[in-house]
């Protein structure tokens, strides 16, 4: 073996014994590392003061309010009646969502594309594609708060501020990601029908649907636990439904109150947890 | 479909800039009607011939005529109109695993039926006699409401052949009066089926009996619509038992183009050399031996 050579060829060079990547693994590990740094100081990271005894003290106060959570029988009629708005908000707001985000996920899939097959996309459709990616930026760039805070302006407080919010927003996320389970998963079925001359459509319909039905709904049902978390915060902006109440008992400090309405929230987040995997169970 | 092939060359997109093309200077006539079989060592070019007859490759040179027409000087939307004439049945089945047979079976109709069809037969498969029909063809009309993914390599195989009849298939008058009130629909609705029909390797998963059934169902149907024929095989015994004329291909470059009568042993050992385990029947192993590009990392926020 001939090891003299300055550049062995590929083909009769003995194994090299140290992992050539390790270096840049280093070196991009301390990258971080510094880059870290001064993050942490402009967040003011100061974690050991969460236990000094003058910070501790009225967190844990607060925090004891919360028990035993208030149980009577009028309150909980009130949190049930809430519980079912919130329930109505996301639900609304994300079906609206899906009327918008549905189309543009089509319009920005690349699998879709017929030019595309042969080589690259023709310049047209590129551009609408394009287009469509950065009308779904601007909608979900905008935090709900936004635009509930605008649309509480406009419709007044209550429900329908939260459900727009919800369906501006959620509708530029849910495309988003819709184009890249599309984009992501197999594709050769949906290839061969648009080879074979199918439409777009039935491509997508006959192809694939089926092939990323899971996924697209366990991140739609995701998507409506998200909505209910949201539509919480959008309450405390005047948008209805348990947030709402729960920015009043806030107000009031009646940790007892609040308790009880946290527990809702955890089982309705529970709740989305187990139709998604009852529905993924389904779809498999 | 009658089918000329001038001095073409093909290259996968994939493929690196300085590599050979995958097919090189091949020219060809097929007339309509002809059933051809494409054989040769692995790496010969095969899939590439059929990728680029199917329009979903461009010649890197040449010219390729379909009917006289070269489908890459249309406009997209009838090059995309003569792709619902052709049929192209990949090695690997093309079918969603959470669909039903029935449905994955009807979808080779796609190209001759408006949208409104297929999103009702979505709903109710429409043509569920036409289905079982393709299917029996292939011995497997009792799986007509299995899911794609119970069933074994060999039975998807036989289901993408039957849905490559469906593609032949003459669309009967439209079924039931009720057609849709947009008169859109109506222009879409193509009266005739595929007229050329490429199928790559469409017995690789098969065992001899079934293999035998699948030649003479898929070479019986394309005589009966007079459609073009063309399919690579690596069980050349097969080849020269059920298709009048051989294309031998080898290194991308056409080694001979007979009758299968004149295909001699000699020639096939020559076409074979340094591959002839091959041509003592070893199945393919690898069904994408072309270069393939990193799929881009998908950024899914979830």
């Amino acid at each position: 073996m001939r090891c003299s050579v300055k550049r062995p060829l590929p083909g009769n060079a003995p194994p090299a014994l140290r992992d050539p990547a390790w270096r840049g693994r280093v070196f991009w590990a301390l990258a971080g590392l510094a880059l870290l740094w001064p993050m942490l100081v402009l967040t003011e990271f100061k974690p050991w003061l969460l236990l000094e005894p003058d910070a501790l003290k009225p967190a844990l106060r607060f925090l004891s309010d919360f028990v035993p959570p208030r149980l009577d029988g009028d309150f909980l009629a009130m949190v049930a009646r809430e519980t079912w708005r919130t329930v109505a908000i996301a639900t609304a707001g994300l079906a609206l969502a899906l009327l918008l985000a549905v189309p543009m996920a089509l319009l920005s899939a690349r699998v879709l594309s017929i030019s595309a097959l042969t080589g690259r996309m023709a310049l047209l459709p590129a551009v609408v594609r394009q287009l469509v990616r950065w009308l779904l930026i601007v909608l979900r760039s905008v935090p709900e708060l936004i635009w509930a805070l605008v649309f509480v302006r406009v419709v007044g407080l209550g429900p329908t501020a939260g459900v727009l919010a919800i369906a501006l927003t959620f509708s530029g996320m849910l495309g988003k990601v819709y184009a890249e389970i599309l984009d992501s998963g197999e594709t050769h079925a949906t290839t061969s029908l648009l080879r074979n001359g199918s439409g777009r459509l039935q491509a997508f319909l006959y192809a694939l649907l089926p092939q990323n039905a899971a996924e697209l709904t366990s991140y739609t049902v995701y998507r409506w636990e998200c909505a209910i978390r949201s539509s919480a915060v959008l309450g405390f902006v005047g948008a209805g439904g348990l947030g709402q109440q729960m920015d009043a008992s806030m107000k009031m400090f009646n940790g007892s109150e609040v308790a009880t309405m946290l527990l809702v929230f955890m089982a309705l987040v529970w709740l989305a947890d187990r139709i998604s995997a009852w529905l993924r169970r389904g779809l498999a | 479909m009658k089918i000329a092939l001038e001095n073409c060359s093909g290259r996968h997109p994939a493929a690196r800039a300085n590599a050979p093309a995958a097919l090189r200077g091949l020219s060809l006539q097929l007339a309509s009607g002809e059933q051809v079989a494409v054989i040769g060592p692995s790496g010969a070019g095969k899939t590439t011939l059929l990728h680029l007859l199917a329009c979903a490759l461009k010649p890197s040179s040449g010219v390729l005529q379909l009917d006289g027409r070269n489908p890459w000087n249309l406009s997209r939307s009838e090059l995309q109109r003569l792709r619902g004439e052709l049929f192209l049945a990949p090695q690997v089945p093309p079918l969603p695993p959470r669909q039903r047979v029935v449905t994955t079976v009807l979808a080779g109709r796609l190209p001759h039926e408006s949208l409104w069809a297929s999103v009702r037969s979505l709903f109710y498969p429409t043509d569920i006699a036409l289905a079982e029909q393709a299917l029996a063809r292939f011995d497997l009309s009792d799986k007509l409401f299995e899911r794609v993914d119970r069933l074994s390599g060999g039975e998807r195989q036989r289901v993408g052949l039957a849905r490559a009849l469906l593609a032949l298939s003459v669309a009967g008058p439209p079924q039931g009066a009720k057609a849709p009130s947009g008169g859109s629909a109506a222009h879409k609705v193509a009266s005739v089926g595929a007229s050329l029909l490429l199928v790559d390797e469409p017995l690789s998963a098969l065992d001899p009996t079934r293999a035998q059934q699948a030649v003479l169902s898929l070479t019986r149907a394309a005589h009966e619509r007079a459609a073009t024929l063309v399919a690579t095989l690596h069980h050349v015994e097969m080849a020269l038992q059920h298709f009048p004329r051989i294309i031998g291909l080898r290194d991308g470059e056409l080694a001979f183009d007979l009758p299968a009568a004149q295909v001699t042993p000699e020639r096939l050992q020559q076409l074979y050399a340094q591959h002839l385990d091959e041509l003592n029947g070893a199945p393919p192993t690898a069904p994408h031996d072309a270069p393939v590009a990193a799929a881009p990392v998908a950024m899914n926020c979830r």
